[in-house]
C-alpha cells in the first residue's frame, strides 16, 4: 500500500501545503502582530492625540513615569484584587465546588443549575454589566434583600465597588470553570473513589487526597485561563462603576483607556497596555508549559 | 456484613444527593437574581432597578423599542459585523488547520505554540495602539476595517479548536480520494468538514458569540453613531436619551440577548451540554 506521506514533497506540493496558511497567516500578521509590534514602539515615545505634530522617542520615560505615578500603582493594586479575589478565589473555587456538587446531584437540578450558569456566561458582557449594575445599585435587588433580612445596607457600588465588580466577574464567569472542571471530574475513574469510600475515607479527604492531586493539570491550566481572562476585562467594570468613584474601580484596561483616550496620552497608555501584554504573556509561557506535551 | 455496608453506603449517597441538591439550588438562586430582574423588569410597565413581580404584564416595553433607530439598526449592524467577522475567521481557520493536522512538517510544532501562545494574549491591551494604526491606515469608523480585527482577534483560537477537531477524522477516509486525484482543497470541502459539522459549527457559534458580545473592539474601532452594534448602542439608553427607562432597557438586554442563547443551546444539545467546549479548551 503506497502511504500517501511518504511521497517526498517537491517545490510545488510544499506550495500547496503552505498556501492554505496564508491568509490566517497574513491576516494575524497585520492585524495582530502588526499592533503588537507597534505597540512595544509607541510605548516608547510621547505620542499623544493632540497639539504635537511630532512624536519623539523617549527611552524608557513612559515606564519611570508610570511606577512614579500613584494613580498607575492604584490601577495596579486594584488589578491585583480583582484577580485574585474573582477569579484565583472566586470563579475557580466556586466552579470546583459546583462541578463536585453536580456530580452527586440528580439529573432534573443538575440540569437547571447547569443552565443558569451557563446562560450568565453566555450572556452579552454589557448586559451582564447593567444586570449586575442594578443587583448592586442602592435601590437594587441586594439592598432589598438585606432590608428584609433586617440586615444593614449600603451603596455597594459607592462603598465597595472594587468588592461589587470582582463578584460581578464571578457571577459571569463560573460556568467556564464549571465546564473545566465538570469535564475533569468525569475523567476519574469511578472505582477510585468508592474504594476510597468504602475504607471510610470523608468527603473532603477524598477531595482533598485523591481528587485534587488527579485533577491537577485541569487546575493548572483553569487558572491560568481564568486569570488571563479576568486580566482583560473591561467591559463589565466600564458598564458599572466607569472605574468610579474616583479611581477606586480603575484596573488596569480602564486606566490605559482613561491616559490614552481621556488624556490624550497615546504613548503613555500603551506603555502601561505593553505591561499588561507583557504579563499576560508570562502566563502565556506558564500556560504552554502545562500543556507542553500536547503539541 | 456486606449487604450491611452496602445499605449504610446507599442510604448515605441518597443523603448525599440531597445535600448536593441543596447546595446546588442555593447557588442557583444567587445566579438566578439578576437573570430574573431583566426577564421581569422588560414586562413591568413600572420597572425599576429591583426584582419583583409586576402588577400586571405588559410588552409596552417591546413595543417602545423594537424601531429602527433603537434596535433594528444597531442589531443588523451586528449582525454585519459578527456575520462578516465570524466568516472570515472559520474559513481562515479551517484553510489554516488542514495542513497543521494533515501533513508532517518541522514548521507545525513552532506554528502552532505560536497560535496557542497568542489564544493567550490580553486582546484588551492592544486596543489602544490598534486604534492608532488604524488612524494611520484610514480604517479607523470602517465596517471593513473592524471585521478584520475581529477575526484575527478571534483567529488563534478558532485555528487551535479546528485542528483538534481535525486530528479526530481518520486519514484513511481522504486517502482513497487523493488516489483518485482530487486536490487538497477538494477533499477538505468534500470530506474532511462536512464529517467534522459539530466541529465546524462549535468554531461557527463560539465565534460568533464571541464577537456579538464584545463591548471594547467596536467601542473603540467605529465612531458614527449609525455603524454601532448593540453591544454599544444600549449605552444610549443611559445619559442620551434623558433618564433611563429600565424597563425598555431591560426589554433590549432580552432582545438582544437571545440569539446568542439560543445558539449557544443549539450547539450544546447537539454535543452533550457544552463540556466539548471545556474539553476542547482543556488541550
Amino acid at each position: 500500500m503506497p502511504a500517501v506521506s511518504s511521497r517526498r514533497p517537491g517545490r510545488p506540493r510544499l506550495l500547496a501545503r503552505a498556501l492554505p496558511l496564508a491568509p490566517a497567516v497574513v491576516l494575524l500578521l497585520l492585524f495582530l502582530a502588526g499592533p503588537i509590534a507597534y505597540c512595544a514602539y509607541i510605548a516608547f515615545t510621547d505620542l499623544q492625540l493632540t497639539g504635537q505634530a511630532h512624536s519623539s522617542f523617549v527611552g524608557f520615560e513612559n515606564f519611570r513615569a508610570a511606577f512614579k505615578d500613584e494613580a498607575f500603582l492604584n490601577a495596579v493594586w486594584l488589578t491585583l484584587v480583582f484577580t485574585v479575589l474573582s477569579s484565583l478565589v472566586g470563579q475557580n473555587t466556586l466552579g470546583l465546588a459546583l462541578a463536585a456538587l453536580m456530580q452527586r446531584a440528580s439529573k432534573p437540578v443538575r440540569t437547571l443549575v447547569g443552565g443558569i450558569v451557563i446562560t450568565a456566561w453566555v450572556l452579552p458582557e454589557v448586559v451582564a454589566g447593567f444586570l449586575l449594575y442594578a443587583f448592586f445599585r442602592r435601590e437594587g435587588t441586594l439592598n432589598a434583600i438585606l432590608d428584609w433580612l433586617h440586615l444593614p445596607t449600603q451603596n455597594w457600588l459607592f462603598t465597595l465597588p472594587i468588592l461589587a465588580v470582582s463578584f460581578a466577574n464571578v457571577w459571569r464567569g463560573t460556568a467556564f470553570s464549571m465546564l473545566v472542571y465538570s469535564a475533569a471530574l468525569n475523567e476519574i475513574p469511578k472505582e477510585i473513589t468508592e474504594a476510597a469510600e468504602v475504607d471510610g475515607a470523608g468527603g473532603w479527604r477524598r477531595m482533598w487526597h485523591i481528587t485534587l492531586p488527579m485533577i491537577r493539570r485541569s487546575i493548572g491550566t483553569n487558572l491560568m485561563l481564568n486569570t488571563l481572562q479576568t486580566l482583560s476585562v473591561f467591559g463589565l467594570i466600564w458598564v458599572m462603576t466607569r472605574g468610579g468613584p474616583g479611581n477606586r474601580s480603575q484596573t488596569l484596561p480602564l486606566f490605559m483607556y482613561e491616559q490614552a483616550f481621556q488624556k490624550s496620552m497615546i504613548g503613555y497608555g500603551t506603555a502601561v497596555a505593553l505591561l499588561l501584554l507583557v504579563v499576560g504573556a508570562l502566563f502565556s509561557v506558564v500556560y504552554m508549559r502545562l500543556l507542553r506535551t500536547e503539541v | 456484613m456486606a449487604l450491611l455496608t452496602g445499605a449504610t453506603l446507599r442510604s448515605r449517597r441518597v443523603g448525599r444527593r440531597l445535600a448536593a441538591d441543596a447546595g446546588l439550588l442555593f447557588v442557583a438562586a444567587a445566579f438566578v437574581l439578576p437573570l430574573a430582574w431583566v426577564v421581569l423588569s422588560s414586562l413591568d410597565a413600572h420597572a425599576d432597578l429591583r426584582v419583583r413581580v409586576p402588577d400586571g404584564l405588559t410588552l409596552d416595553n417591546f413595543d417602545a423599542v423594537l424601531k429602527p433607530d433603537i434596535t433594528f439598526t444597531p442589531l443588523l449592524n451586528s449582525l454585519v459585523l459578527c456575520g462578516g467577522g465570524t466568516a472570515l475567521t472559520v474559513v481562515c481557520a479551517a484553510l489554516a488547520a488542514y495542513p497543521l493536522s494533515r501533513f508532517r512538517s518541522r514548521l507545525n510544532r513552532p506554528f502552532l505554540l505560536t497560535i496557542l501562545f497568542a489564544t493567550c494574549l490580553p486582546i484588551t491591551a492592544i486596543m489602544v495602539p490598534v486604534y492608532a494604526l488604524f488612524v494611520r491606515v484610514n480604517l479607523i469608523d470602517t465596517v471593513q476595517g473592524t471585521i478584520f480585527f475581529f477575526a484575527a482577534s478571534q483567529l488563534p483560537f478558532a485555528i487551535w479548536l479546528m485542528k483538534n477537531f481535525m486530528d479526530g477524522v481518520p486519514r484513511e477516509l481522504e486517502e482513497a480520494a487523493w488516489t483518485d486525484g482530487a486536490s487538497s482543497l477538494q477533499s477538505l470541502v468534500r470530506i474532511v468538514l462536512p464529517l467534522m459539522g459539530p466541529g465546524v459549527a462549535v468554531v461557527t457559534v463560539f465565534s460568533f458569540v464571541m464577537m456579538w458580545g464584545n463591548f471594547f473592539v467596536p467601542f473603540m474601532l467605529l465612531l458614527t453613531p449609525d455603524q454601532m452594534p448593540a453591544s454599544v448602542s444600549i449605552n444610549d439608553f443611559f445619559g442620551n436619551r434623558g433618564t433611563v427607562v429600565y424597563g425598555q432597557l431591560a426589554a433590549f438586554s432580552v432582545i438582544y440577548s437571545t440569539p446568542v442563547i439560543l445558539l449557544y443551546v443549539l450547539v450544546a444539545r447537539r454535543l452533550g451540554g457544552g463540556f466539548a467546549l471545556g474539553g476542547a479548551v482543556k488541550g
